[in-house]
């Protein structure tokens, strides 16, 4: 039984240096030429801009519903002028990055995981290493790169529809207009709750990216192997993005201690 | 010719494996094999499944590393090279894959333009230009545009084998050029083989258990069992070999 826990634990641990040697390179090959500019170029289109829909809808569905909760909450207190800053604030700092991390970590993650698996059971990981191409640079480097350049924009897209999406539910109860309502959105955040909070999304996006190639290039066992390596880069990019959440708000509010008291 | 070809054509020698032994866990896979592979010669690898026929293919364009021994391609020893050595090097070698490992994301056309996009300088005009004949040489010139997922079996691996031509390479290692294929087909997969060898250009290093081909292609035979060497020489040597084994193989019709 013992021996058994220290295996799993030996096997953990050796999983997760296996990882983080994995995630080092790319981020050390990122930065040295050559560049593989145009897929790179292909891989922010494919993981970052066809995601946009996804963001777009979700953004504006979890703007509403916040909304109709801030109302419900600051109703109480007589202060229903303060619903679209609040709603803004809470948007900017928390939830637009978080949602948009934990979106993007189903539909990327899952879409690295089973195509870079499928390549590798299929041979074609190898066959890219036989025709002189480095797979590492040309697979791995470039999606970490897309992700990390793609994922604060969509989060800024996430932000500004689900301020949209409040404003909508705002309208069909006061008649608010869309000029007030943006007017008062924008009255209590500034630029220390927006830019630290969207940056915190590039490591969201490294994350996703590079755990997800790492589940990818290890596939094993064919089809069913790929099904895995999709599934569990879903699960452990979302694990992933939720606890280093919490480390980086930490660091955020002791390099801006504005953005911890708003 | 637009590239690759140096001084391995030159080179007596194509490839040589000298004292390679290769373990994936405690399963030893080969056992201290060596041979040299003359330039220009077709080179069959006999065996039974899982007798390592594949990995001592692999460790050739270096897609595994041997726990011992060297591997050169001509005069240079790939097993140790890295970074733009290895990849000089591998830019010599074209390599049929089992299923072909077309890249299923790119049309039937861009995997043979693939390489020529990544290694030379051709515009893009004269990139499809050449992929196109590639593919007209193994019979597919009206297939540029169409996805791998389109192709049957037979077509998918004509249409590796123009991928793994592109680049006019000295050498050409072929993975089981018949698996799964019906006899005509791989017949004509045989047929395009064929074609390569007697234009004399191209090393041919084939891994097959289809006798009747490795009698068609192959100049010299080498038959390993459980990872280590038990014959080689030419087609007749083999067919005459005292050893059970290699007669039995030899003499059997087994194809795919």
């Amino acid at each position: 039984m013992a021996g058994r826990f220290f295996d799993l634990a030996i096997g953990l641990l050796a999983a997760a240096g296996d990882l983080a040697i994995f995630g080092l390179r790319a981020a050390r090959e990122a930065f040295v030429p050559p560049f593989e500019f145009r897929e790179t170029v292909r891989q922010i289109y494919e993981l970052g801009v066809r995601s946009a829909p996804l963001i777009l809808v979700s953004g504006m569905a979890v703007g509403v519903v916040l909304s109709m909760h801030t109302r419900a909450s600051l109703e109480r207190f007589g202060a229903e002028s303060m619903i679209p800053a609040g709603l803004a604030i809470a948007l900017v700092r928390e939830t637009g990055p978080l949602t948009a991390g934990l979106l993007l970590s189903g539909r990327i993650g899952a879409g690295i995981g089973a195509e870079l698996g499928a390549m590798k059971v299929t041979e074609q990981i190898d066959a890219l290493e036989a025709t002189a191409v480095d797979s590492f640079r040309y697979l791995v480097v470039t999606r970490v790169v897309a992700c990390v350049v793609a994922v604060p924009i969509l989060t800024t897209l996430m932000n500004f529809s689900g301020m949209l999406g409040g404003f909508i539910a705002e309208t069909i109860v006061t008649g608010m207009s869309l000029r007030m309502y943006f007017n008062r959105a924008f009255s209590l955040i500034d630029l220390t709750d927006y830019v630290p909070a969207t940056l915190k999304t590039m490591v969201f996006g490294f994350i996703i990216a590079t755990i997800s190639a790492y589940l990818g290039f290890r596939t094993e066992s064919g089809t069913e192997g790929v099904g895995r390596a999709s599934t569990r880069a879903v699960v452990f990019s979302s694990v992933g993005i939720i606890v280093a959440n919490v480390i980086l708000v930490r660091l955020i509010f002791f390099i801006f201690p504005k953005a911890a008291g708003g | 010719m637009i590239a690759a070809v140096d001084d391995t054509a030159q080179h007596p020698c194509a490839v040589r494996l000298d004292g390679v032994t290769k373990a994936f866990g405690p399963r030893r896979v080969l056992d201290n094999v060596s041979f040299d592979v003359p330039a220009g010669c077709g080179f069959i690898i006999l065996g039974r499944s899982g007798t390592g026929k594949s990995v001592t293919l692999r460790h050739i364009v270096r897609l595994v590393t041997p726990d011992r021994g060297r591997v050169f391609v001509g005069a240079d020893e790939i097993s140790a090279l890295s970074g733009p050595e290895l990849s000089r090097v591998r830019r010599k070698i074209g390599f049929l894959f089992q299923n072909a490992a077309l890249f299923d994301s790119i049309s039937v056309g861009e995997n043979v333009a693939f390489p020529l996009r990544r290694h030379t300088r051709l515009a893009d005009h004269d990139v499809r230009d050449r992929a196109r004949e590639k593919l007209e040489a193994v019979g597919l010139g009206n297939e540029y545009d169409k996805m791998p997922a389109q192709l049957s079996g037979g077509m998918r691996k004509r249409a590796g084998l123009a991928r793994a031509l592109a680049l006019d390479p000295p050498i050409l290692l072929v993975d089981e050029p018949s698996a799964g294929l019906d006899p005509i087909t791989a017949d004509e997969i045989d047929g395009l083989l064929l074609n390569l060898k007697k234009r004399g250009s191209t090393t041919l290093i084939v891994v097959t258990h289809d006798i009747a081909s490795a009698r068609r292609l192959g100049d010299t035979l080498l038959m390993l069992h459980e990872g280590r060497i038990v014959a080689s020489g030419s087609p007749e040597d083999l067919t005459r070999s005292s050893d059970p084994l290699v007669r039995s193989f030899m003499s059997s019709q087994h194809s795919g």
